[in-house]
């Protein structure tokens, strides 16, 4: 019957939320309280810093370039192409560093995350875990929200750094404007609210992208295909999630900053 | 099996923790009890209304064929799964509604051989084994020397170094059994320790579990659906002069190996291997021949 397989899915969607509340509410709590796993942070901290600082710069270059490329090719017709290094600082430092660079080291580590969690499941070994007195959750969960939380902060600067440097490479050797105005244009214009939201954005995709990809590798099930379905849908809800916490973000911050 | 110094050094860890008060005694009440337990996953029960107890040196050979709830029932132990109803027991503390952060130091005390092993992956043979103790920082000179005992003791000390990887099906039973032992647990769970493997490996993780039971008494619940292990563990014992396991006379069984069986989620036989033989129960029997 059509009405059950709603009611259904509907229950499931409900579970999934109430599941995921408790799961980030643990997963936040643990950030707080010891054992802390230092080696087991380390190691996500490299592996989720170092392993996603390639495809931070590529990507952060890349949309600096086109950022650039679009801003001039409309500012030209005001006359205003001089603002081009504004335009593409204020984009990267406010919104698109924090947002692309939470995308991409989801569409990364989210997915590792879940399959690296969900492959423990299925063959037992999380339960092998809780079996040896060890608590999953603070031992895997929180060294690798604690380690996204960190690195993403710092990869949104590298990002950010790259952005406006692709801006200005294209700035300079394809728009063939002044590298020097083009500098002074992307630094004289910068407020720190600006440097503010940008830099607090970070903090929440990191814990949005890390506790979504735990959450769905802790609650595998079905074997390998299972495995697999998780990894989507971490990649999936985490993404959505960062563009809608994004959203939600911007608005209080601008309103934060408003009355200061 | 050769007899090895592993023993004594298992033997005077085990003697300085009995002394320590840790280990139960004889006089000790059940290791664990079950009291009417049920649990329900979507659907129908999986386990219904199940009541038994594992005393102070028992061995407990659960019975029954593939998806009957045995290892369900093996999980709902030491806690890994909450029970829907009923009560569980477990060195005397009730444990089916208490918090998670207070049966870890509960499950320490448990040693657990999972149905593949469930070794980590990613750490070598050494890390493996050692787990506890690593989360307990023992210094890594007692680490070494600890796991080379419980390596030996199930003759995989030169796989030290290896990852789990390179072991093959039987060798990865044998680490988990080292892994389950180096604590010298109070209570000893199998679950299915010889699922699908061949006959002759079979054996040699059958006889660990001899010489466990008969050098160091530890209780044990076992889970299998293979009868001819279940009679090996009746019928023959450890002998420590010899090294190996060998058959008890014509007639004899171990009187601390007794038998549990489950159909279709429910308890239909708790008792001796001769009850067993001896039972009328018609699934029983079917199951027997």
């Amino acid at each position: 019957m059509p009405t059950q397989a709603i009611e259904k899915t509907a229950k499931n969607l409900v579970l999934t939320v109430q599941d995921y509340s408790l799961f980030a509410y643990r997963a936040f709590m643990n950030l707080f309280r010891p054992p802390i796993y230092w080696p087991e942070f380390l190691v996500q901290a490299d592996i989720i810093g170092v392993g996603s600082l390639s495809i931070v710069v590529l990507s952060g270059i890349s949309t600096g370039g086109v950022l650039a490329l679009q801003s001039s090719a409309t500012l030209s017709a005001f006359g205003a192409t001089a603002i081009t290094g504004q335009f593409v600082s204020l984009t990267m430092i406010r919104e698109l560093g924090p947002v692309l660079t939470g995308v991409m080291v989801s569409g990364r580590n989210a997915s590792s995350m879940a399959s690296e969690l969900g492959s423990m499941v299925v063959t037992e070994q999380i339960d092998a875990m809780r079996a040896l007195g060890v608590d999953p959750m603070r031992k895997l969960v929180t060294p690798r929200i604690t380690a996204t939380i960190l690195m993403l902060f710092f990869l949104t600067i590298v990002s950010d750094a790259c952005g406006i440097l692709g801006g200005g490479l294209v700035t300079v050797f394809m728009n063939h404007q002044n590298g020097t105005q083009y500098l002074d244009m992307a630094w004289e214009h910068l407020r720190y609210p600006d440097i503010v939201q940008g830099l607090v954005k970070p903090l929440f995709f990191g814990y949005i992208l890390s506790s979504i990809g735990c959450f769905y590798g802790m609650r595998t099930s079905g074997g390998t295909e299972g495995v697999g379905r998780s990894t989507i849908q971490a990649v999936v809800w985490a993404s959505v999630f960062i563009i809608f916490v994004d959203f939600l973000l911007t608005q209080v911050l601008l309103t934060i900053f408003s009355y200061l | 099996m050769s007899e090895s110094p592993a023993f004594e050094q298992f033997d005077n860890e085990r003697a300085s923790q009995e002394r320590v008060g840790q280990a139960p005694t004889a006089n000790a009440g059940p290791v664990v009890v079950f009291r009417n337990v049920s649990i329900a996953f979507d659907g129908p029960p999986v386990l219904e209304d199940i009541s038994f107890s594992v005393a102070p040196g028992e061995t407990r050979v659960l019975l029954g064929p593939a998806g009957v709830g045995k290892s369900v029932l093996l999980k709902l132990v030491n806690g890994l799964l909450r029970p829907d109803e009923g009560s569980i027991l477990l060195f005397g503390q009730e444990i089916a509604h208490m918090p998670e952060e207070q049966l870890f130091p509960l499950r320490t005390r448990v040693g657990m051989v999972f149905q593949e092993g469930a070794l980590f992956d990613s750490l070598t043979v050494r890390d493996n084994v050692a787990y506890q103790l690593i989360q307990e920082q023992v210094p890594d000179d007692e680490i070494d020397r600890r796991v080379r005992d419980a390596l030996r003791f199930v003759e995989l000390e030169e796989t030290f170094d290896l990852y789990p990887a390179s072991l093959s099906g039987g060798m990865r039973r044998r680490v988990a059994i080292a892994r389950a032992l180096i604590r010298q647990p109070e209570l000893l769970l199998y679950d299915s320790p010889t699922g699908g493997l061949d006959p002759l490996t079979s054996t040699t993780i059958i006889e660990l579990i001899v010489k466990e039971r008969d050098v160091y008494h530890t209780p044990s619940l076992l889970v299998t659906h293979r009868l001819q292990d279940a009679f090996i563990l009746c019928n023959h014992r450890f002998d420590a002069v010899q090294g190996h396991m060998v058959p008890l006379p014509k007639g004899e069984t171990d009187p601390n190996t007794t038998f549990l069986m489950l159909e279709e989620g429910r308890l239909i036989f708790d008792g001796s291997l001769h009850e067993l033989v001896k039972s009328k129960n018609p699934f029983v029997r079917e199951f027997l021949q």
